[in-house]
């Protein structure tokens, strides 16, 4: 906001950091396996297997022939129960590989180091591991590795930002995996030909900040960055503009702007699939909330559902109100706890009563504090009164597109307006061209 | 163990967390921000000072909820924003002002300017500043009778005189203005709440520190004031603590609804209230300005926030192009 800052707007967020001194804990081998085959941003995949067929750990269940999709494979070994619609994580119907669990655990033929000798060769065990963004958004990261323009791109982002309150699995992986994470930068650096990189943490976990620092200290293209710590730092757009003063226009990619942010996790997966050939079977999750007995990180096999995750770490201590895959602040609410894990949860939230509803909506006293808050420099209050008229017209000269929904304007807003959910419906409506 | 679903579990729009701030927490920060000021008027002139804004405070909030019971809205009494309008109306008025005068400044402020455009947030222009100036110029005589500070051990009371900028709007001799060491703590003659500069600007520092206000508006505009005062050749200091420019700059300006939006709209919003009020002070015929300055710059507030629609992060283009 101030014209004397060199950073964007941002807020504070209690942290609640309350498992960050909780070493990852494996959870034990559930009965049944749900793997949903919408796990990515781009084309869903289609089962390749099918119902009776065995598996094994580390093999393609589905995948996709299309370019912005990336394969899914299985965690455990045992039998394939059935394969059938259902409702999803993420609310559409999608086709839902159930998998009996054997619980013998033998590998699939075939999972051994893949050799990786260029950018080609990369890319392909890329997309063979099967990561996607695991910071949330869940882009397939062999195409981020592979933008038109990679010969500009100088700088590697890796985002260890975590500024979501609650979460802590990507802390507990620089901690834990960070030799697989600094051996996971040195390939993508490699073979992708960047230059630079540069790992950001918010000034909250200092002992990654400190651990990574001096495991890079002999490798001056590789830098740590200390980030404010403050919500949404580790946004792609902000992050980027903090790290290297560098600003991705509207309707621009990040290697427009010569940079390619990668989220830790995924750079850790990235690595254990070069290193061993198993792909991403299973997530380092935060379960935490006031509704959960033992708070903790669990390493999860994909697929596993979430109450028996819940069961793993306890139980509920209290009536379960609201519970949310991913942070309080982005995170999207389920409706139902027998939904299975995906790729892209980093963490379990489930809270009672008292947390789960919200005071009443008031009238906007126009204090201005949503038009301070927004990291994209959007007047929310302006955008929520075009909304209200239905004025496509006013909402795309309010740049409403470039939203990025973390939702700090409605955190901030002292008349508890949901001006994050009118900016989701602006963002629709002006899709739609205003058309009813 | 049982499973949730549907029945039990809520699904909203994220964000799932909220800062604890509230509308009435705000305001209740305002009245805060305003106890030292009203502290003084007691001190400065007696008992009536502080019945005359308790009169203010109670029709204010009583019209608020008249409004809404006979319009069949939702009661809005507990936002705390009517008692907010009610203060700052009062320290706009002459301790000695009858009651009955004060009432209809209330009926002003809560029903015409206020609840008629829709209550809170709606208005677009400022309830109390409106209201006075209404009052002004119904009650010209009694609106412009400034009882003068209590002697310290004197019981004597109705004793009236100029207010300051009086003395210098008639061409008074410069030598009979108080010294500016009184008009820094109030001990002059004026609008009940306005003349104790202390008082206001400690006010202003806590709500800045409690973030409710950016010390934008107040800097701006009192710092319009300071240059132009030197400009003009006249004591900066005098200007700055007279009149009204503590507590419009600090409590009036900075209104939510009735102020821009943006850090650009809210320096030029500042100097526009600072530059008027100058005027009329040095070239008007009333002695004061700062109500008609304020109230002119809150109708253009629209147009402010308009033209100083911030730049977007990746430049202001509308279809998205690079201007860094």
């Amino acid at each position: 906001m101030s014209i004397f800052s060199t950073h964007l707007p941002a807020i504070h967020v209690e942290h609640h950091k309350n498992t960050s001194e909780c070493p990852t804990q494996k959870m034990p081998l559930p009965d049944k396996l749900y793997i949903s085959m919408v796990q990515h941003i781009g084309a869903p995949c289609q089962p390749t297997v099918s119902a009776g067929d065995l598996v094994k750990v580390g093999q393609v269940i589905g995948d996709s022939e299309a370019f912005v999709s990336a394969p899914i494979h299985t965690g455990v070994s045992g039998k394939v129960v059935s394969i059938e619609n259902s409702m999803s994580s993420v609310g559409i119907w999608d086709p839902i590989v159930t998998i009996s669990v054997d619980k013998k655990q033998e590998t699939a033929e075939g999972i051994v180091p893949p050799e990786v000798t260029d950018k080609d060769s990369f890319l392909r065990a890329v997309r063979a591991s099967g990561v996607v963004g695991l910071g949330g958004a869940a882009f397939p990261t062999h195409v981020k590795f592979n933008p038109k323009n990679l010969d500009e791109v100088d700088t590697l982002i890796i985002n260890g930002a975590e500024c979501e309150p609650y979460i802590t699995a990507d802390y507990r992986t620089m901690m834990e995996d960070s030799e697989l994470l600094i051996d996971g930068i040195k390939t993508t650096m490699k073979y992708l030909g960047i230059g630079k990189a540069i790992i950001a943490i918010e000034a909250n976990k200092e002992a990654a900040i400190k651990k990574l620092g001096d495991m890079v200290k002999d490798n001056p293209e590789i830098g740590v960055f200390t980030l404010k710590p403050m919500y949404p730092q580790g946004a792609e757009r902000v992050i980027i503009y903090e790290t290297t003063g560098r600003v991705v226009p509207p309707g621009k990619l990040p290697a427009d702007s010569g940079v390619i942010v990668s989220n830790v996790s995924s750079i850790v997966a990235i690595q254990r699939y070069i290193k061993t050939g198993m792909p991403l079977v299973s997530k380092r999750i935060t379960v935490d909330g006031t509704a959960i007995k033992n708070p903790k990180n669990v390493e999860v096999l994909i697929g596993t559902p979430i109450n028996k995750l819940v069961e793993f770490c306890g139980g509920y201590r209290r009536v379960p109100k609201k519970i949310i895959m991913g942070g309080p602040m982005m995170g999207r609410t389920i409706y139902d706890d027998g939904i299975a894990v995906i790729k892209n949860n980093n963490a379990i939230l489930a809270f009672d009563q008292d947390w789960a509803e919200f005071p009443k909506e008031t009238a906007c006293i126009n204090c201005g504090r949503c038009v301070k808050a927004c990291p994209m420099m959007l007047m929310p209050t302006t955008i929520f009164k075009a909304y209200d008229r239905r004025d496509v017209e006013a909402l795309q000269k309010l740049n409403v597109t470039l939203c990025m929904e973390c939702g700090s304007c409605s955190y901030v807003c002292p008349a508890k307006k949901q001006l994050s959910f009118i900016n989701r419906l602006a963002k629709q409506l002006v899709a739609e061209g205003g058309k009813k | 163990m049982s499973r949730y679903n549907q029945g039990s579990l809520i699904v909203s729009s994220s964000p799932h967390t909220l800062d604890n701030i509230s509308t009435s927490r705000i305001m209740l920060d305002v009245l805060i921000a305003l106890v030292p000021a009203f502290i003084m008027s007691g001190i400065i002139f007696g008992p009536r000072a502080i019945l005359l804004t308790i009169t203010c405070v109670v029709s204010c909030v009583v019209f608020e909820w008249a409004f809404e019971k006979v319009t069949n809205k939702e009661n809005t009494i507990s936002d705390l924003s009517a008692a907010v309008t009610g203060v700052l109306l009062s320290f706009n008025l002459p301790s000695n002002l009858p009651y009955w005068m004060a009432v209809i400044g209330c009926f002003v402020a809560i029903v015409i300017v206020k609840q008629l455009f829709g209550g809170i947030g709606q208005n677009f222009v400022n309830p109390a500043i409106t209201a006075r100036i209404v009052l002004l110029i119904s009650f010209a005589t009694p609106m412009t009778t400034w009882p003068m500070p209590k002697q310290i051990m004197e019981a004597a009371d109705a004793v009236t005189g100029p207010t300051p900028l009086g003395i210098l709007n008639m061409g008074g001799d410069p030598a009979a203005l108080p010294s500016n060491i009184d008009m820094f703590l109030g001990f002059v003659g004026g609008s009940l709440g306005e003349t104790s500069a202390i008082a206001l600007l400690l006010g202003g520092i806590y709500l800045v520190g409690r973030k409710v206000i950016m010390p934008v508006i107040p800097v701006a505009f009192i710092g319009t004031v300071f240059l132009i005062a030197v400009l003009a050749g006249q004591d900066p200091i005098f200007h700055i603590c007279a009149g009204g420019v503590m507590l419009g700059a600090i409590f009036m300006a900075t209104d939510y609804s009735t102020s821009p939006l943006t850090f650009k709209g809210k320096i030029v919003f500042g100097i526009g209230c600072g530059l008027l009020t100058m005027i009329i002070r040095l070239y008007g015929s009333l002695p004061e300005g700062v109500s008609f300055a304020i109230l002119l710059m809150n109708i253009l507030t629209p147009h402010i926030d308009n033209l100083s629609r911030r730049k977007i992060y990746g430049g202001g283009g509308r279809k998205g192009g690079s201007r860094q």
